[in-house]
């Protein structure tokens, strides 16, 4: 009983971390936009990255996914996932830019 | 198409007189035969009084058994109609070397395009969908797919689409874009028909089914296992089934998305692929490739595994290199992603570009190539036995290797230049999918059969339908290679050198054959059903099998095993026969709960085939009505509490203790008797 309950908050507590870091970081990237707070060239790199942060956060503590044995599967289709996304997404634009060059 | 206004546009959207098929005699035969032949159907429903059976035992079941078999079913239907197109396209080319032929071109047009859509969409892909739900859960030792509703679901999709491209035969005009459907020849400017509005709505149905079902396979595979089937346990057919579901979650979206985009260029006026207005039809070819080289492997993967088990099966031997048959699955599946630009090396980027995916493509050979030797050293020294599957496999063995080579001509972008858009294409393409997916199908479905209908199928006639199909495939494919290199184009209506001539009829006599050998599999199919009592195989077991799915009786119950087995082997159900537990009692029987039927799926797919038709036909009151219904539907079906029947462990243990009864007082036969009635499916065990 008392296992439950320690469980339930430790789970509680993950969750809660989850959503602060994931509120932190949209709002930071909303306040980069909006106030401007880098130079144009840098702000889209800024928001590329807190939005892969984002990304790594929602993973770890809502979808919890991590480097344990247990969940050795779901990683394993994470990265095949990320994976295939980056060769279709990649390819896709590298095929797409260079008929593009060629047109013009 | 003309346009309708005022009432009746409100009502009938664009349907008019117009819409029938009364424009060409042959189109109002085609649209005849289909009217009749449902019609038909229906009344000897009707008749026999078998509606009630059909609707509660069959068309509303989640057993993952009867929707793989039902799947199936759909999927000779529409072969039956893809061979018929194939042969009137062949005669056309036959009669039209410098004469119009008999097909107008508009006609011809058609037919290439839903010979193709159905090839792939309706027969391919429900076929290998069909053979995963039958088998796999029993290759696993699971009672039934993860999520059974979804799996009725993804069928009456699949169903609703294959409907669909019926439908426009009876009224209005298919595309005459072909299978890959491009634009801007696809779109509005250049079609103003329904052609490729039915088309696209066909895709999408089929593809939204096809994705779920991807999903489901996939995670019954990794959830449904049972106790010890650890990964490398896996029967060869099951990897393949894991590795076709991956790729059909990560292929049929750039499909789904195509489509879509097209349509709302269509509907909607927008300028995706247009010419003008800063439309790029490349970013069309683009994604529909996404989609289209990943759905080949989809389609040769279950093969490859079908092959596997008839190999191993028919020469009684342990799949041989099985690891290296996996990582050769895996490395196909990975590199199916790397490749789609080989599809249109012609259309633009620049030679560095056509270079790396001409090499990444012909990579592709070396995995294929490792099967290839492990299904040979399988046979070596194996206790062959030349069944129809295994001359299905030998054939395929033998043709597959010659298309793959032609395949690998092709990937190198010269030589493409120059037979891209001929009937080399075509005759490679077809070399691959006949011999390679299509008598894997057909292998598979002589293979299991027996454990489906608990008889096997007559062997003469299984034999004439083998022949048929291999002699016909060569002779109506191995002349398009020479016409091919030699120029001849593809999808021509009419025919302008007159030295083409022979090979044209040589290819028509192969068409020729092909249909006898479509004939003889449906001969075979009755001949098997009238004589059932002498081929039957209660026992479940008649070609001594090696993995679960051979475990069970024949035909197996709802819920696949009387206890769920332990697996401690490769060759699960070998390993059980070789210690002689493979029919033993249990100790403790427990109650089983199953999925009660239920009429969702069937809802979800009228309403979706009605949502469908409206859309074609600009009928938006049918399109918002069907959508909506098919929401009400999951909507309805999520307050429905009593989703499960359980079965009590007395009904199972009753069941098993009869079906040991049984294979007590069987003879148990040789491997030199399995083709004759003695073969009640109880194998002597290998000594
Ligand atoms: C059963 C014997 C078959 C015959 C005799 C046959 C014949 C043909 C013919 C004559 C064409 C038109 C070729 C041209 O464009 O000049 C064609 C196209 C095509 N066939 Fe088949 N076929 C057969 C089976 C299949 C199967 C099993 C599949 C796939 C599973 C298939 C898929 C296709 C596709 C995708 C096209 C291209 C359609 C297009 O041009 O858009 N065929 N076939
Ligand atoms: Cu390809």
């Amino acid at each position: 009983m008392m296992d439950q309950q320690a469980q339930y908050a430790k789970e509680r507590r993950s969750y809660l971390v989850g959503f602060l870091l994931a509120l932190g970081l949209s709002v930071v990237s909303f306040a980069l936009v909006a106030a401007k707070l880098l130079p144009a060239d840098y702000l889209l790199t800024g928001v590329f990255v807190l939005g892969f942060v984002q990304l790594l956060v929602h993973f770890r503590f809502f979808l919890h996914i991590n480097f344990s044995k247990s969940k050795r599967d779901d990683l394993d289709l994470l990265l095949f996932s990320t994976l295939i996304i980056v060769l279709m997404a990649g390819g896709t634009l590298v095929v797409l830019f260079n008929l593009h060059h060629r047109m013009t | 198409m003309t346009e309708t206004t005022g009432l009746w546009h409100l009502l009938m959207g664009n349907l008019s007189y117009d819409a029938l098929p009364f424009y060409s005699p042959i189109a109002t035969v085609g649209a005849s035969i289909v009217v009749l032949g449902a019609l038909g159907t229906a009344v000897l429903i009707t008749w026999l009084g078998k509606w009630k059976y059909l609707w509660s035992e069959w068309l509303t079941s989640l057993d993952h058994k009867r929707i793989g078999i039902m799947y199936i079913v759909l999927a000779l239907l529409m072969l039956s109609r893809g061979v018929i197109e194939a042969v009137m396209m062949r005669t056309q080319q036959a009669l039209a070397i410098q004469s119009p032929g008999y097909l107008p071109p508009d006609h011809f047009g058609q037919l290439f395009s839903t010979h193709g859509t159905i090839m792939i969409f309706f027969v391919a892909m429900p076929f290998l969908t069909g053979l995963i739900n039958f088998v796999m859960p029993q290759q696993i030792g699971a009672r039934d797919v993860r999520f059974p509703l979804l799996n009725a679901i993804s069928l009456w999709l699949t169903v609703a689409g294959a409907a669909l491209v019926m439908v426009s035969l009876v009224l209005g005009k298919f595309s005459t874009g072909g299978w890959s459907g491009y634009p801007p020849y696809t779109e509005s400017a250049y079609q103003p028909g329904v052609g490729p509005d039915y088309w696209i709505w066909v895709l999408t149905l089929s593809s939204i089914g096809s994705t779920l079902t991807g999903l489901n396979f996939a995670v019954t595979i990794y959830k449904e296992r049972a106790p010890g089937m650890r990964f490398f346990r896996l029967p060869l057919f099951t990897w393949t089934a894991l590795c076709t579901s991956i790729l059909m979650i990560f292929a049929m979206p750039p499909l789904t998305v195509a489509t879509a985009l097209l349509a709302l260029d269509r509907y909607l006026d927008m300028h995706f692929f247009t010419n003008a207005l800063g439309g790029n039809m490349m970013n069309y070819a683009n994604l529909f490739w996404l989609f289209g080289h990943p759905e080949v492997y989809i389609l040769i993967l279950p093969a490859f595994g079908v092959f596997s088990s008839v190999f191993s099966t028919f020469s009684a031997k342990r799949l041989y290199g099985y690891k290296s048959l996996v990582y050769a699955t895996m490395a196909i599946a990975v590199l199916s992603f790397t490749v789609w630009l080989h599809h249109f090396f012609t259309m633009g980027q620049s030679p560095s570009i056509n270079a790396a995916f001409g090499i990444a493509t012909m990579l592709i050979g070396i995995p294929t190539g490792v099967k290839i030797y492990d299904w040979m050293l399988t046979l070596y020294r194996g206790r062959v036995r030349f069944s129809v599957s295994l001359l299905y496999s030998l054939m395929f063995m033998l043709l597959f290797v010659i298309g793959g080579l032609t395949g690998i001509l092709l990937a190198t972008p010269p030589v493409d230049f120059v037979v891209h858009n001929t009937v080399f294409l075509v005759a490679h393409f077809h070399n691959m999918l006949i011999p390679g997916m299509l008598f894997g199908m057909l292998a598979g479905y002589q293979f299991w059969f027996p454990k489906a209908f608990g008889f096997r199928l007559d062997e003469t006639w299984g034999r004439i339908g083998a022949a048929c199909w291999g002699l016909g495939f060569v002779l109506a494919f191995m002349p398009l290679y020479v016409t091919g290199l030699e120029g001849m184009p593809r999808r021509s209506q009419e025919i302008f050198q007159p030295q083409f001539a022979p090979y044209l009829l040589l290819a028509e006599l192969g068409g020729l054959i092909i249909l006898a050998g479509l004939f003889s599999l449906f001969v075979q199919l009755w001949v098997s059903i009238r004589r059932r009592d002498h081929n039957r195989v209660p026992v479940g077991d008649p070609w001594d099998g090696r993995s679960l799915e051979w475990a069970n009786p024949a035909p197996p119950p709802e819920y696949n095993f009387f206890t769920l087995p332990q697996v401690e082997d490769r060759d699960a159900f070998t390993w059980m026969k070789e210690r002689g537990v493979a029919y033993l009692p249990a100790q403790h029987y427990e109650d089983i709960e199953m999925p009660r039927n239920s009429a969702t799926a069937v809802a979800i797919g009228v309403a979706a085939l009605l949502s469908a038709f409206g859309l074609v036909w600009h009928i938006w009151w049918m399109a918002v009505v069907g959508l909506g219904a098919a929401w009400a539907a999951v909507i309805v079906r999520s307050f429905v509490r009593d989703t499960m029947r359980t079965i009590p462990a007395s009904e199972v243990e009753q069941a098993h203790r009869g079906w040991l009864r049984e294979i007590a007082a069987t003879r148990a036969v040789s491997r030199d008797e399995e083709m004759s009635a003695g073969n009640v499916g109880l194998a002597e065990s290998a000594s």
